[in-house]
């Protein structure tokens, strides 16, 4: 019996895949929708189930593979149906707005077409962000060590932090823009000031509440303070550390989508807006779903990083 | 023989950041001489200082008044000649058992030198397979056999345990007490316990020094005459243990030792 519920599961997809192909043509189009010169729509069909075929063959030979593509399969079932309901909507019955609801064989074909524009654009945001991200969590880790470790600093330096870590990154935007010699500058520094506040604020607090038998622990060991630093109180707010990269990761993001609509001419946020302006939907989607991918592929590779330092902890965040 | 600690006069007040109330005077006058390779057990009501002394000895605190002299040299900081076993499990959590072991070594930068000290003492306090593991993945038993080494592997002169078997359960409790006493043998060191557990004491010390509550002082010092390895069910034992429940006054009934003041 459970041998059959496997082999039903996956061969759902491949179901998923007729039935969407079929409807597909089995359907005339309304007509309302541009259409495009080939059908990309089925293209991607084709091309999921190819990629699904490898890993099906691949998985007779690999266990864990076959136990993952078990456990997907029905959630791959569920994305391919969903796109052919939306494909049904936008194509076919055409009851949305068709300006801003394109059909997915534009929205595909509009990546596919662009796909060199776009990864420029890509490539211009990935070293945008990563520039800032890096300032901004260097510069971020030693305030936070600083602030968690001195007394001192923390009396001058923590109202610095309050007063001016909660002001919204956007807030700074007209002033950078025009303090900094270039937009790219201004841009660094306001991708880097919203990774900082989180990354700063969550290290001190991890440094701070470092286990103070630790630190007595590691004095009795004959530890100097120094290393008392580097191999206690650090590993220590690691966890609350990646917390605070965390956050500043996701804040980031929304910075670097707002810088570049702000005055930018390059950049995948700059691309949604610029297809905005011009009315084609089609490149606002494809933007959005390229920032989806693109935002979830850090995120997941943040949480990878985390994993393999944080091995010693217990229980942690899912991703 | 190294590990003599003197302790004259020691006067310990905590101030209290609270104006409102008194400071605490955990220890007053404390005056203890302690020999070179002696078990010494520290036992007295809760709360009495017990503790505090172990860390005047550390040198995590300083005394208010007095000294305390390790082989003629006074104690201004702690230092690796002094190891301390931590009340509780408090290995680092994020190195494995190995490098939890091999911290002080390391922080102290003789490491190299000294790696083989470390598998020893994984052997010795049997953990063996387990040196890849993190604290978190072990019992608490193996905690506290883990911190033991940690404490040992620089070879102190002088080790200070706090209460160092108090969570653990009867059995892990017996087997460990007979690991630090074979441990304490074969490595010539000066030990001091706390503890909370008259037996315990018993069974482990050459001296038990039985402390007065709080500002406390030396009630009195027994000398445990019993020839080692000793049996748990001796019938002197019972004498030692109405002596000391007798001096801390609760002698008239048996067991209860702990008690708020």
């Amino acid at each position: 019996m459970k041998r059959y519920i496997t082999i039903i599961k996956l061969i759902l997809p491949v179901i998923a895949v007729f039935l969407s192909v079929a409807t597909y043509y089995g359907f005339d189009d309304s007509g309302k929708q541009k259409s495009t010169e080939y059908p990309y729509y089925v293209y991607l069909m084709l091309f999921v189930s190819g990629i699904y075929f490898i890993f099906a063959i691949a998985s007779i030979f690999m266990k864990t593979l076959r136990a993952k593509i078990i456990h997907k399969a029905p959630l791959l079932t569920g994305t391919i149906i969903f796109m052919a309901f939306v494909n049904i909507v936008t194509a076919k019955t055409t009851i949305l707005p068709t300006l801003y609801f394109p059909s997915l064989d534009r929205i595909i074909g509009l990546i596919y077409e662009q796909k060199l524009f776009l990864l420029e654009n890509v490539f211009f945001s990935l070293k945008l962000l990563i520039t800032g991200f890096i300032w901004g969590a260097s510069i971020g880790f030693l305030t936070g060590l600083a602030l968690g470790y001195s007394k001192k600093v923390g009396y001058w330096l923590n109202p610095v932090t309050k007063f001016i870590g909660p002001i919204p990154t956007t807030a700074w935007i007209p002033l950078a823009l025009s303090v900094f010699p270039t937009t790219n500058t201004a841009n660094v520094f306001l991708i880097a000031f919203a990774v900082w506040f989180p990354v700063t604020l969550m290290t001190s607090s991890g440094i701070q509440s470092t286990n103070q038998v630790h630190f007595e622990v590691s004095s009795t060991l004959g530890a100097s303070t120094l290393y008392k630093i580097i191999h206690v109180a650090i590993p220590s707010a690691m966890p609350s550390i990646f917390l605070g990269v965390f956050y500043g990761t996701v804040s980031s993001f929304a910075t670097l989508m707002a810088v570049e609509m702000n005055g930018n001419s390059s950049g995948i946020g700059w691309y949604i807006n610029w297809q905005k302006q011009v009315m084609m939907y089609d490149g606002v989607y494809a933007g959005l779903i390229i920032i989806a991918v693109l935002c979830s592929l850090i995120l997941t590779l943040l949480f990878k990083v985390r994993d393999r330092v944080l091995v010693w902890q217990k229980g942690v965040i899912k991703w | 023989m190294v590990g003599n600690i003197s302790i004259q006069n020691v006067r310990k007040e905590f101030v209290n950041q609270d104006s409102s109330q008194e400071n605490i005077i955990a220890l007053n006058d404390f005056t203890l001489d302690i020999q070179p390779g002696t078990f010494v057990s520290l036992i007295g009501p809760s709360g009495c200082g017990k503790s505090t002394l172990l860390r005047l000895i550390s040198g995590l605190e300083r005394p208010s008044s007095g000294s305390i002299v390790l082989d003629g040299k006074e104690i201004s900081k702690p230092g690796s000649d002094r190891g301390f076993a931590f009340q509780g499990s408090n290995l680092f959590p994020w190195l494995t058992v190995e490098q939890n072991i091999a911290f002080g070594l390391k922080a102290r930068h003789i490491y190299k030198d000294n790696k083989k000290d470390v598998q020893d003492f994984i052997d010795l306090i049997g953990l063996n397979g387990f040196e890849k593991s993190y604290p978190h993945q072990l019992s608490g038993g193996m905690n506290q056999r883990a911190s033991l080494a940690r404490a040992l592997v620089g070879h102190p002169k002088v080790l200070l345990l706090d209460e160092p078997l108090g969570a653990l359960d009867a059995f892990t409790r017996m087997n460990l007490q007979d690991e630090i006493l074979e441990i304490w043998q074969n490595h010539n060191m000066t030990m001091i316990m706390v503890t909370h557990d008259v037996d315990e004491a018993i069974y482990m010390s050459d001296k038990v020094v039985v402390m007065s509550a709080r500002p406390s002082k030396v009630e009195a010092v027994i000398d445990i005459e019993l020839p080692r390895p000793r049996a748990r069910a001796q019938d002197t034992f019972q004498v030692y243990r109405s002596q000391i429940l007798n001096i801390l006054n609760l002698g008239g009934d048996i067991g209860m030792i702990e008690y708020q003041i």
